[in-house]
């Protein structure tokens, strides 16, 4: 079948097996090397082997929850929106996030995911306490921090290379309420936003929507969003009536593939004015549904088909914190000087990192959409440089683009990563289209 | 109000488990019943941390008609609604070949089902309340080269729904004809279907759960089929027979 990851791009057809047991997982694995695929939600081509990707749908059963410490044992293939619906009501919530509850635990895992909080609380690791991962030689293996201890860190990020997560043991956080409290503040220039940023570190959650068209004085504009879990106190009555649950809303979705060519410059530009202004009306302290804070985007179902059949790509970088500064700033000249910015760029800052291959670094990341053409693909090129100039590196959850070269360049540890997968044995069995091309 | 158990047979079929997920998401209590029904106690820690539903398994073969009385009567509580998923396909090929085989399909299709769903329907029509839920298939609409010792037992199945429903409309007890034409599950997972013509089990589930709610008689899914039905039915033979789809 025709298979491609979140952006639409690159699209291969692709050989798909779905399994129902540990005994057809082995088999799959003798019919050569294959990856794992979750939901689909990595942008690019990580997820997807020609003649063998294997989809995680069939392992999806919750397998167990201790009520007193929140540790919630899943099979890989359970969404996070199934986790949130199951356990919020009883007044827990995962500990660790993206900004879209439609990915696997297995996608999480791989993807190492990190949310708004992660300048507190590090990426999803820090909430696994031990995975089941399938080797090459079809054995199942235990991993945790203290047990297979390499292997676990370098399954965590590793992006489906190491083998294939088939259990997973998260540690849920205990919340009183589904609701969440967002202070928005607005910031003129980049400076004043990372400014904000330093400012709220003890801030439980924060990001921020920053404008990458806008340059001179503005350069840089965001509209910082940080935000607290709500407390009963801060619910009216109405709320905390059902502190735990919040009124369904529907979701919307996107009908049709418009036309290539909607989102240009004018109307990105048209709606970056209107997203600051609407934020400057924002201003201030109010409380944010749990789904409508942490999964904006996911209200809008298939909104990636506004980008057209072409697809889009994603840039996201990571900047360590002390060139930080300088690189976003060239970035964003960059971006703005050839007019391609997207609806949505984002930003927020990075704390502490552990693991051999996980994206995060102490520092700044910077998000965006491009829709894919010959034009924002020089333009990602030029980022790249900036980048690796910077002494940055790239999301392989995000990319569907970048050469073997360029990853060299940016992540001295991706070699390791390919030798460790040679000690593993792991290189035979476990293949992307991305770790082709990126050469791991 | 609580709501009213559903028993689930053939449980650990794809569209059975969408089912019993959507009923219990509803808050229906759950009976799920297969055979090697050890397999379904993954099913059952699920469902329960998921929906907050009791759930119980039963071993249950549908070819094992002389178990049929005793299995109703030693589940431990008459259920509400009771949906059938058991089916089996085999290969055309080898079911032309091997007439035991092609016995087995007949049976399983069509006598497990049937037997079932008889003990069943008296149960309910005594107590005057219950639905039943038939999943048979649109192969069951025409007999096709490619699929007929399948499709000739399906549609035994869907006639021996009509017939069960015209009988028992008079007792309250309500019966749905569920008609999939293609669904993605482990019985078509070697087969290239055409994607805008294949539903996924929980469409199937969905669909199911609202027709119980308003008590239609028949339904397609993808609602296509029916119209693809309607044409096929009415290929006259002459020119049927010599097609090859
Ligand atoms: C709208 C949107 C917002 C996002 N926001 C964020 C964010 O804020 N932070 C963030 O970190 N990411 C974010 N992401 C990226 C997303 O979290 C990751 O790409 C995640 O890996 C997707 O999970 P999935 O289940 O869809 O996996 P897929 O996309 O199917 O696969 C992704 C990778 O996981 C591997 N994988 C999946 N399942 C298994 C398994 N069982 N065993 C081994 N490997 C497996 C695959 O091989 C592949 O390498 C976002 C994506 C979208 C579309
Ligand atoms: N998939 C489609 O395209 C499609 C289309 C139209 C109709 N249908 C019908 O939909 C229903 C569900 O099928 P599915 O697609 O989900 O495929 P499936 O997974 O193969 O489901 C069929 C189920 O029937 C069970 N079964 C077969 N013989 C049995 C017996 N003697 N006793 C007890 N259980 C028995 C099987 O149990 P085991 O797990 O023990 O094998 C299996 O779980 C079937 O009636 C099928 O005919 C399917």
């Amino acid at each position: 079948m025709r298979l491609s990851g979140w952006g639409n791009f690159p699209v291969h057809t692709a050989e798909v097996s779905a399994p129902d047991g540990e005994a057809a997982l082995v088999s799959a694995l003798q019919k050569g090397p294959l990856i794992a695929r979750g939901n689909g939600r990595a942008y690019g081509d990580s997820a997807v082997n020609r003649l063998n990707t294997v989809q995680m749908r069939r392992f999806d059963r919750m397998l167990s929850f201790d009520a007193d410490s929140g540790l919630l044992v899943a099979e890989a293939g359970v969404l996070l929106g199934d986790v949130i619906e199951a356990f919020l009501p009883l007044g827990w919530f995962p500990a660790v996030t993206p900004g879209t509850k439609f990915v696997t635990l297995g996608g999480m895992v791989a993807a190492d995911v990190h949310g708004k909080n992660h300048h507190k609380v590090g990426s999803f690791r820090s909430c696994v306490s031990w995975l089941d991962l399938m080797g090459a030689d079809g054995q199942v293996r235990r991993c945790a921090p203290d047990r297979h201890a390499e292997l676990f860190d370098w399954t965590l990020g590793g992006m489906g290379l190491t083998g294939i997560v088939l259990r997973v043991a998260i540690r849920l956080t205990p919340v009183e309420t589904a609701w969440i409290r967002q202070e928005t503040r607005i910031a003129a220039n980049l400076d004043a936003a990372m400014d904000l940023f330093e400012a709220s570190h003890d801030a439980t959650y924060s990001v921020a929507w920053i404008d990458c068209l806008s340059g001179g004085a503005q350069r840089g504009r965001s509209i910082v969003m940080l935000g607290e879990h709500a407390t009963l106190a801060d619910l009216d009555r109405k709320q905390a009536r059902a502190p735990l649950s919040v009124p369904r809303k529907r979701p919307k979705s996107v009908p049709l593939t418009p036309p290539a060519g909607l989102l240009n410059g004018l109307t990105v530009r048209a709606f970056n004015a209107l997203y600051y202004r609407n934020g400057q009306r924002n201003a201030g302290t109010r409380l944010v549904d749990w789904d409508s804070y942490f999964y904006p985007l996911d209200a809008i179902l298939g909104w990636n088909r506004i980008y057209g059949r072409k697809g889009f790509m994603q840039f996201q970088c990571a900047l360590p914190l002390e060139r930080s500064r300088e690189g976003l700033t060239a970035l964003l000249k960059a971006i703005s000087a050839a007019g391609a910015g997207s609806f949505l760029a984002v930003l927020k800052r990075f704390g502490p990192q552990d693991g051999r291959f996980s994206f995060p670094v102490p520092g700044y990341t910077l998000a965006l959409d491009f829709p894919v053409t010959a034009r924002t693909r020089r333009l990602m090129e030029r980022l790249d440089g900036i980048t690796i100039a910077h002494g940055g590196r790239f999301y392989l959850a995000k990319d569907s683009r970048m050469s073997a070269e360029t990853l060299r360049l940016s992540d001295p540890r991706a070699e390791a990563f390919a030798q460790a997968r040679k000690d593993f044995a792991a290189r035979e069995s476990f293949a992307s289209l991305q770790s082709e091309r990126l050469a791991i | 109000m609580s709501k009213g158990v559903v028993l689930v047979l053939g449980a650990r079929s794809d569209i059975a488990r969408a089912v019993a997920l959507r009923f219990a998401a509803k808050g229906h209590p759950i009976q799920l019943a297969a055979r090697q029904s050890e397999s379904l106690s993954k099913d059952k820690t699920d469902i329960e941390l998921r929906h907050k539903v009791p759930v119980t398994v039963h071993e249950f073969d549908a070819l094992d008609v002389a178990s049929h009385a005793a299995f109703v009567d030693a589940l431990p509580e008459l259920p509400r609604i009771a949906v059938s998923a058991i089916g089996f396909m085999g290969a055309q090929a080898e079911n032309e070949t091997d007439v035991e085989l092609a016995i087995r399909v007949m049976r399983s299709n069509y006598e497990g089902p049937a037997s079932i769903f008889s003990h069943l329907a008296t149960r309910f029509a005594g107590r005057g309340s219950g639905t039943l839920v038939g999943i048979s298939s649109v192969a069951g609409e025409r007999g096709r080269a490619t699929n007929y010792i399948y499709g000739s037992a399906k549609a035994g199945f869907t006639a021996f729904l009509s017939g069960l429903r015209n009988r028992l409309a008079e007792d309250d007890v309500h019966v749905l004809t569920v008609l999939p034409g293609f669904v993605a599950t482990r019985m078509t997972e070697d087969m290239d279907l055409p994607e805008r013509l294949t539903a996924k089990p929980e469409e199937v589930a969905d669909a199911i759960v609202k027709a119980v709610a308003a008590k239609r008689n028949v339904i397609h899914v993808r609602r296509i089929w029916w119209l693809i039905m309607l044409i096929i039915r009415n290929i006259p033979e002459r020119i049927f027979k010599r097609m090859k789809i």
